[in-house]
């Protein structure tokens, strides 16, 4: 902070309020606009509102679409959720803890995700799941299997992102100290080193959960006929009509993952792992 | 409790040779301290010891027992890191159950060995403690309590003293000794502090470029240094070229000194001596073994003070007398200096 009173340090204390407040407002002001549309009472939206009410709340239980999206959602982020950890927790020790040949290429092998339009990975999983049906009659495009297998993709490269910062932060002479007390190196990896990166690995799973629950463009390729996660149901929605009930929706969805980071925070100090 | 024999390991790092053709055999119960600057081997050769680095070429042998292809977790080798490196996600007393819940010990013997490891350190109360609640000092005795309770073969300390301060330090080497000598553990430690590893070593071994230079008790290479590295890196040392006499006993210095030696200094190309084995004569005292030269400087240094003398010869000499000595030096002063027959160690040549 710019101590002093002359104008000119004045005048950078007032800058930098004013920075940071639009910053917070950026961030906050679509989330309370949302929370707010979703009282108004009429169907189309338009400020002032002509009153509020809990109409659309009521009216979102009825419709199907977004109770089954919201439960499909569910089931395929905390599938790819596991499958992320699983692939990325073995990954990360060998990049973290080894000099190996091709070193560099895995490690962009497995953020390539972040930087591959997901129209792209989408599109280019579904015509690799067909081939892959022709040639084993293995349903893979809309299975569950196959959705969860493609959310996986997107959750790998923040999970290897967060488990290689904190496995780097872990003193190896505290591992070689278990090594030196009779641990084997399983013994070792579950005692020490995974209890050590904990509250990086949860913030992995919930950076993994949030990336998977909010994607579209993966599952509009993935998705089977008839089936929607909730993503595409808002779309499809939004497609026809304009009413509160999308800031229903939202307000929901901002509600379940606010809850989560609330309840992860209790156990991990999020602001230490993020 | 167990005797461990190195025999020629060496570490290569591509070309580079870490450790070269280390041999070395410690007795049962004895404290070996391995002493030199930094990169000079002695940090890789007790990691070869505790199996965190191949050994290139040589074998480790612990009671007999060929460990040299044994990983660290099969070798029964307790380590104090110099950082300590507690599990910070445990409470002190799991620190110390840790290497016991691996070897499936019972729970009440773990309960009751883990008290007695912890009492051995004075630390019994703090046993529900996490390891950031505690000093450095206390951390570490949680360290030492941890290495001990598993009853190792071996106690492999690494710079144990390097992160305390300098009161603190002098306390915990008298602490470590003492417990090292009760339980009678062999223990390798290793340091760069010369202080540190006469005052806690048995024996003591000199590394330099990978090599070892001496093995000996601190009197040993105090006395009698194998050569120049070792005069020169364990205590203060004067160190003065010349040609010993054909009989060896006498070094002659270019300017034509000569000065008499009891011990013998044939084949020698230096002489040492330590700078408290000179004494400073007023200036033209007849006697044996004295040469003149003039005070260039005097360092007051508290118990004793260090006064450096040019001889007339060229040569240089530091010499240490108490501080309440009668007479006051100064700077600029004419003096003779006589040298103790007894003192003078001769070095071969590089």
């Amino acid at each position: 902070m710019v101590r002093g009173n002359t104008p000119a340090e004045r005048l950078a204390r007032l800058g930098f309020a004013v920075a940071v407040g639009s910053g917070f407002a950026i961030m906050v002001g679509p989330i309370i606009l949302v929370l707010w549309l979703s009282f108004f009472s009429n169907a189309i939206l338009s400020l002032p509102p002509d009153g509020y009410s809990l109409r659309w709340y009521q009216s979102i239980l009825g419709q199907k679409q977004f109770i089954n999206g919201f439960m499909l959602s569910l089931e395929v982020a905390i599938f790819a959720t596991f499958g992320g950890l699983l692939v990325s927790l073995p990954a990360s020790f060998a990049l973290s803890r080894f000099a190996f040949p091709g070193r560099e290429a895995v490690l962009q092998l497995l953020m390539s995700p972040l930087t591959v339009p997901g129209i792209v990975i989408g599109s280019a999983l579904y015509l690799a799941f067909i081939q892959f049906e022709i040639a084993t009659d293995i349903p893979a495009a809309g299975s569950l299997w196959g959705l969860g297998f493609g959310h996986m993709l997107v959750t790998i490269p923040w999970c290897v992102r967060l488990l290689t910062a904190n496995l780097v932060g872990v003193d190896p002479a505290i591992e070689e100290a278990a090594q030196s007390l009779g641990a084997r190196p399983l013994a070792t990896a579950f005692k020490v080193t995974l209890p050590m990166v904990w509250p990086g690995l949860v913030a992995a799973a919930l950076f993994a959960f949030v990336v998977s629950f909010g994607n579209l463009e993966i599952s509009l390729f993935l998705i089977a006929p008839g089936q929607t996660t909730l993503p595409i149901a808002i779309l499809q929605y939004l497609e026809w009509k304009i009413d509160p009930t999308i800031a229903v929706v939202s307000t929901i969805q901002i509600a379940v993952i606010g809850t989560g980071l609330l309840v992860t925070d209790r156990f991990v100090s999020l602001t230490k792992v993020v | 409790m167990a005797t461990v024999a190195l025999d020629g390991i060496t570490k290569r790092y591509g070309d580079v040779v870490a450790v070269d053709n280390v041999s070395l055999d410690v007795a049962e119960g004895e404290f070996v301290a391995l002493l030199g600057p930094s990169g000079c081997g002695k940090t890789t050769t007790l990691r070869m010891i505790s199996g965190f680095a191949d050994v290139s070429a040589g074998s480790i042998r612990i009671d007999g027992r060929d460990v040299t292809a044994e990983p660290p977790y099969r070798r029964n080798i307790g380590v104090v890191f110099q950082n300590y490196a507690l599990f910070p996600h445990l409470t002190v007393f799991e620190n110390v159950a840790f290497g016991l819940r691996r070897r499936r010990i019972p729970a009440a013997d773990i309960a009751s060995r883990v008290a007695r490891a912890l009492d051995l350190v004075k630390l019994g109360e703090f046993a529900a403690r996490m390891p950031r609640q505690l000093s450095g000092g206390q951390q570490q005795r949680v360290a030492i309590a941890r290495a001990l309770v598993i009853e190792p073969d071996l106690l492999l300390l690494d710079e144990p003293l390097s992160n305390l301060d300098a009161k603190l330090r002098h306390a915990v080497r008298q602490e470590m000794r003492r417990l090292q000598q009760m339980l009678g553990i062999t223990t390798i430690m290793v340091t760069h502090d010369q202080d540190e590893a006469m005052a806690m070593g048995d024996r003591l071994v000199v590394m330099n470029g990978g090599r070892i230079q001496q093995i000996g008790t601190p009197q040993q290479l105090y006395r009698n240094p194998a050569n120049l590295f070792v005069a020169s890196f364990i205590g203060q040392a004067n160190v003065l070229t010349g040609t010993p006499q054909a009989d060896g006993a006498g070094f002659v210095l270019p300017s034509g000194l000569a000065i008499a030696c009891t011990r013998s200094v044939a084949g020698a190309a230096r002489l040492m001596i330590r700078p408290e084995a000179l004494e400073l004569v007023p200036s033209g005292t007849a006697g044996r073994n004295i040469c003149s030269g003039t005070v260039s400087l005097v360092t007051y240094l508290g118990p004793f003070c260090e006064v450096t003398v040019d001889l007339i010869g060229g040569e240089t000499l530091m010499v240490q007398i108490a501080s309440d000595h009668p007479t006051a030096w100064a700077a600029g002063q004419s003096v003779g200096v006589r040298i103790d027959p007894a003192a003078g160690a001769g070095l071969p040549p590089e």
